[in-house]
């Protein structure tokens, strides 16, 4: 075939993009390739595929969604803490001329693979999951605002994912870091596919993102069960809502700036370039207007986990709730008005850092005043020290480290010794670890037994616990060290031999975290063996407090028979206290949205045309744009959008219900 | 405060010996104000921090559900009180850390010229500052001594005590100018200027290098930073001219493509003009300076036929650039002065004959070069007829 054919049908993709001159490369997609095939072999073999397609890739289902959110974030985090684990093996052994085992090629990528994904694909995934799993049941909804909307939203998502995989096995990613700045990223220094892959994964993905917050703020904002004002909802919904204000207001952004990225790649502009009146400058204040309100849009559902769980496992109404709302209102404000903190050393007037500088540690106030809350909640109650709670006390103790150095690296001339060090490394795995990750794990924990009815094996939780908090702590405090002794971040081989004790260290730690992980998996997989000992048919195994409690485990599809009425921001609690009884009679048929194929297929068309995009084959960019267009119109036409569940349905579940319940006393 | 500051510190000096705490221990008197800052927001932070931590432990222990004296109150959730010191005490300690910001940020401004030499001397107004251009290439470091005529590359020299002032720009990406033991750093920046005033208190040999990453050839990007008595740094600058040599704009252009662990070079003679150019990013000659260009501007620009002052480019610093949709590559073409007809290239500089972007050491090529742009958006464009 002639070339000019060959490249109209496969752009720039060829057989020299495999990266078969990688051993490392070859390996992992021999493995992946192996389970990969063995997975789909089982799917086949025991006939879930109808069953997968119908019962949770096509649900509307806020529950499986959030699910399926989850299982997509503890599937990416093995491959992120892979690329973490090359990294501390690399580091570990570049010393004293040795080349360590990756080239700079590789090790580049491995460190932006590892941002990316860490931020994108797996904190995004488990803090969506958890909020897409709770809100609707904390706040008495049925569902989400727009259930379909939500499927799409999660397709989005694994479509992102989908791109990146792929960078791994045909072509590269990006070798700029994870936030791609140009001149580095712009096509004069970066003109080969990983910047690209970078661009569409996350535009695909962002695309997601932004739907899902639009999604629950109108849940949050519209579908509260009666006497639920805003300050009677619980504290997780609170952040919630905030966080997803802060995604739809800073999203836009990420998607704005990487599309003149991309302009500027693919069609020759000069937003970003050293020429022709190009500012690299401005996309680096664009990519962190809204990368710092990211950070908060990760660590505020955590912290309304940490708020549910420490009153919860305190038995005690939490401590100042009231302050608690202001705090998270004024970060959500604050979180605007400090993205310059990211590049005190781009240059600006000290007028200019100072103010960034000054805004960056007033946040730590209505922080602070959390810490104090969550304090104040655990004085006076009964501690039980179920995993949820100790999750939540390694945060407290962990956070407020993190919390520290961070608002030492506020102080602009302290930042200049500091920024781009290890220690800043560290400062930020410090809050993103103790903050966004206990707490996914703390909520996973908590809300584990409400998705499934059982609860989750404490032996493997504790050890993996314990090997997460030690392994965290020998892994990131050595960076600190290394930061003051001046070593910069992302450097791939090192002269001076006596740092090297510190990156073993900091290896071994890592191992640590492998084994907690490794733990944690094993935990859900005792659990899922052990589910009729660890069973709960009670709905409520922890004596908890908010409404998502006063449901069966797992819940149903319809999630309340009738919608409950609050009058307490302790719903539950209070509907316990005051002698709650169970409606056994009076049901009626359940309104409910249908399930729908068509998120799948959109998100699978926009992610065809993001590979296509990337190699340049433009007819699968413009054919898959096209079918997107015809696809979501055509939806438009789909009017089996909805259901009755019918009565007799509502009052048979509920009667086993009643039997469990009967039972369990 | 020094007192503040011996003791903050002594409990570090103890745990830490025997290492190399560069940020905690600098030679530079910038440098160590800045750790006295480090060192003093966290002894101020520390206030409420370890109370907190202090009383997670504590209630976490006595609350637990197994000790059934400690009081249960479970209805309790406010105090007013209580309130008013949770937004009050760390309230108090940003305030403190708020004013302290403000004053050590604008005392340490990297723009501002120095106040002293150190904490005990004064400036001695008879000493002229040291003025150096710093300009980070890919993967070096390239210093001009303007008032000696001599230039190096990944070696930076400096008398003791004589404040250094940096006139600091890149060659293509961004990259961050550190020497943790002289000062904090600043980034370098293509086509724009940032600087640093800073002086070495001590003599010595210094790390430096780039702390921000800039592409494959990142991890070799350093250099040494002597601090050299006076006697010394004439030593040092008479056997830089010595080595002789000449760094011109032909010369740069060769040196400023991409390449990894360079040893030390030394030139005897350096143009004048070069650092000025380099910041313009104007060395081929033909191609116009941003400052003339913001010159035009300033007075109303060139108009649309200034769309036409466009020459093809056939060489720029990695591989020659174009991107799949866009027009052909291009530069702004110089105002047509005597000895530089518009057009003319510098005549010594060829277009490298593999024209891939570099990659790692050791691995094979990929052949996708960028495909050959087509003229997409502005059409047909007539070029400068030279």
């Amino acid at each position: 075939m002639s070339p000019d054919l060959l490249k109209l049908i496969f752009g720039r993709l060829g057989l020299e993009s495999l990266p078969l001159h990688e051993p490392i490369v070859v390996g992992t997609f021999v493995v992946v390739a192996l389970g990969g095939a063995t997975l789909l072999a089982g799917l086949t073999y025991f006939r879930l595929w109808g069953y997968l397609w119908r019962e949770w890739f096509t649900t509307v289902d806020h529950k499986r969604i959030g699910i399926m959110y989850m299982i997509l974030g503890i599937v990416m985090l093995l491959r992120g803490f892979a690329d973490a684990l090359m990294m501390r093996g690399q580091q570990m052994l570049a010393f004293n001329g040795s080349e360590g085992y990756l080239n700079a090629h590789h090790y580049d990528q491995v460190f932006t693979a590892h941002g990316v994904i860490m931020i994108f694909f797996v904190a995004m995934p488990l803090v969506t999951g958890l909020m897409n799993y709770v809100v609707p049941l904390q706040i008495g909804a049925r569902d989400v605002s727009f259930p379909f909307l939500n499927n799409f939203s999660f397709w989005m998502t694994v479509g992102g994912a989908v791109l990146v995989m792929a960078s791994l096995f045909i072509g590269e990613f990006a070798r700029t870091g994870w936030l791609a700045y140009p001149p580095l990223s712009n096509i004069g220094y970066s003109p080969d596919v990983g910047v690209d892959y970078y661009i569409w994964a996350l535009q695909v993905a962002g695309v997601g993102t932004t739907l899902s917050g639009i999604n629950l703020i109108c849940t949050i904002v519209k579908l509260r069960c009666p006497g639920m004002t805003m300050m009677k909802m619980p504290v997780f919904t609170w952040t919630s809502l905030c966080t997803n204000i802060l995604i739809v207001a800073s999203f836009p952004v990420l998607t704005v700036v990487l599309a003149l990225l991309s302009l500027d790649r693919y069609v020759g502009t000069n937003f970003f370039t050293n020429d022709f009146g190009g500012s690299p400058m401005m996309y680096v204040n664009l990519i962190w207007i809204w990368g710092h309100p990211e950070v908060y849009i990760l660590v505020l559902p955590a912290f309304g986990i940490f708020s549910e769980v420490t009153s919860t496992f305190s038995g005690k109404r939490l401590f100042g709730y009231t302050s608690m709302v202001y705090a998270t209102v004024v970060i959500t404000i604050l979180s605007y008005l400090v993205w310059l903190h990211h590049f005190f050393t781009m240059g600006s007037g000290a007028s200019v850092n100072s103010f960034f500088g000054i805004t960056t540690m007033i946040i730590s106030i209505p922080t602070g005043a959390k810490m104090f809350n969550w304090l104040f909640t655990m004085y006076r109650g009964r501690i039980r020290y179920e995993l949820p709670m100790m999750w939540t006390i390694a945060f407290m103790l962990t956070f407020v480290l993190g919390g520290m150095t961070g608002v030492l690296l506020a102080v602009p001339p302290a930042d200049f010794v500091l920024h781009n060090s290890l220690f800043l490394i560290a400062h930020f795995h410090n809050v993103i670890i103790g903050g966004v990750v206990f707490g996914a794990f703390a909520g996973i924990n908590y809300w584990f037994p409400k998705a499934f009815g059982f609860k989750l094996d404490v032996f493997w939780g504790k050890l993996s616990f314990w090997f997460w908090v030690v392994g965290f702590y020998l892994a990131f405090m050595p960076l600190y060290v290394l930061g003051l002794m001046g070593v910069t971040r992302r450097l791939r081989v090192f002269d001076d031999p006596s740092l090297q004790i510190w990156f073993v260290i900091a290896a071994i730690g890592a191992g640590l975290v492998f084994l907690g992980i490794l733990c944690m998996l094993m935990q859900f997989a005792v659990s899922f063996l052990k589910r009729e000992q660890l069973k709960d048919v009670t709905g409520d195994p922890w004596d908890a407090r908010t409404l998502e409690w006063a449901t069966s485990s797992p819940p149903p599809d319809y999630n309340f028979a009738f919608t409950p009425v609050v009058h307490d921001n302790d719903a539950w609690w209070d509907m316990k206290k005051r002698g709650y009884q169970r409606p056994l009679t009076g049901f009626k048929p359940i309104h409910m949205p249908s399930s729908t194929g068509t998120g799948v297929i959109l998100a699978g068309l926009a992610t065809a045309m993001g590979f296509g995009l990337i190699w340049y084959i433009w007819w699968l960019a413009a054919v898959s744009f096209i079918a997107m267009l015809v696809v979501g119109i055509g939806h438009t036409f789909n009017y089996h959008r909805d259901f009755d569940i019918p009565a007799d349905d509502v009052i048979r579940t509920e009667d086993a219900r009643t039997k469990l319940l009967a039972g369990a006393k | 405060m020094s007192r503040l500051k011996i003791l903050a510190l002594l409990p570090l000096a103890v745990a830490l010996s025997g290492c190399n705490y560069v940020v905690l221990a600098p030679a530079g008197d910038i440098a160590a104000q800045q750790r006295d800052l480090v060192i003093i927001s966290t002894v101020l932070m520390l206030l409420i921090v370890v109370p907190v931590m202090a009383l997670t432990v504590l209630f976490a222990w006595r609350y637990r559900q197994s000790n059934t004296s400690a009081r249960y109150e479970p209805e309790w959730d406010h105090s007013t009180k209580l309130e008013l010191v949770i937004w009050s005490a760390p309230l108090l300690i940003i305030i403190c850390l708020g004013a302290l910001t403000w004053m050590g940020t604008h005392l340490l401004d990297p723009y501002r010229n120095i106040g002293r030499i150190h904490a005990d001397r004064a400036l001695d107004q008879s000493r002229a500052p040291l003025d150096v251009d710093v300009v980070a290439l890919d993967w070096k470091w390239l210093f001009i001594y303007p008032d000696y005529g001599i230039a190096t590359v990944n070696e930076l020299a400096a008398p003791v005590d004589r404040p250094i002032n940096f006139h600091i720009t890149a060659s293509s990406v961004m990259n961050s100018f550190y020497i943790p033991a002289l000062a904090g750093q600043i980034y370098a920046m293509p086509g724009m200027e940032t600087s640093l005033h800073a002086v070495i208190n001590h003599a010595g040999t210094y790390k430096g290098f780039s702390a921000n990453y800039s592409g494959a050839g990142f991890s070799g990007m350093h250099f040494n930073f002597l601090g050299l008595d006076d006697k010394g740094f004439d030593a040092w600058i008479a056997s830089a001219k010595s080595v002789g040599g000449s760094l011109g704009r032909a010369e740069y252009l060769q040196l400023e493509k991409p390449s990894q662990n360079e040893p030390v070079r030394r030139w005897g003679t350096v143009d004048s003009e070069l650092y000025r150019l380099i910041l313009n990013m104007c060395v081929e000659t033909g191609k116009m300076c941003q400052s003339e260009m913001m010159a035009i501007d300033a007075k109303g620009g060139a108009g649309h036929q200034g769309l036409n002052n466009t020459l093809p480019l056939a060489y720029d610093k990695y591989a020659r650039r174009g991107t799949a949709l866009g027009p052909e590559p291009t530069f702004v073409a110089g105002t047509c002065t005597p000895d530089a007809p518009q057009g003319r290239t510098t005549a010594s500089i060829t277009a490298p004959a593999d024209t891939a972007p570099l990659l790692g050491a050791g691995l094979k090529r990929p052949t996708f070069t960028p495909l050959k742009s087509s003229s997409f958006f502005l059409g047909q464009r007539p070029k400068s007829d030279s």
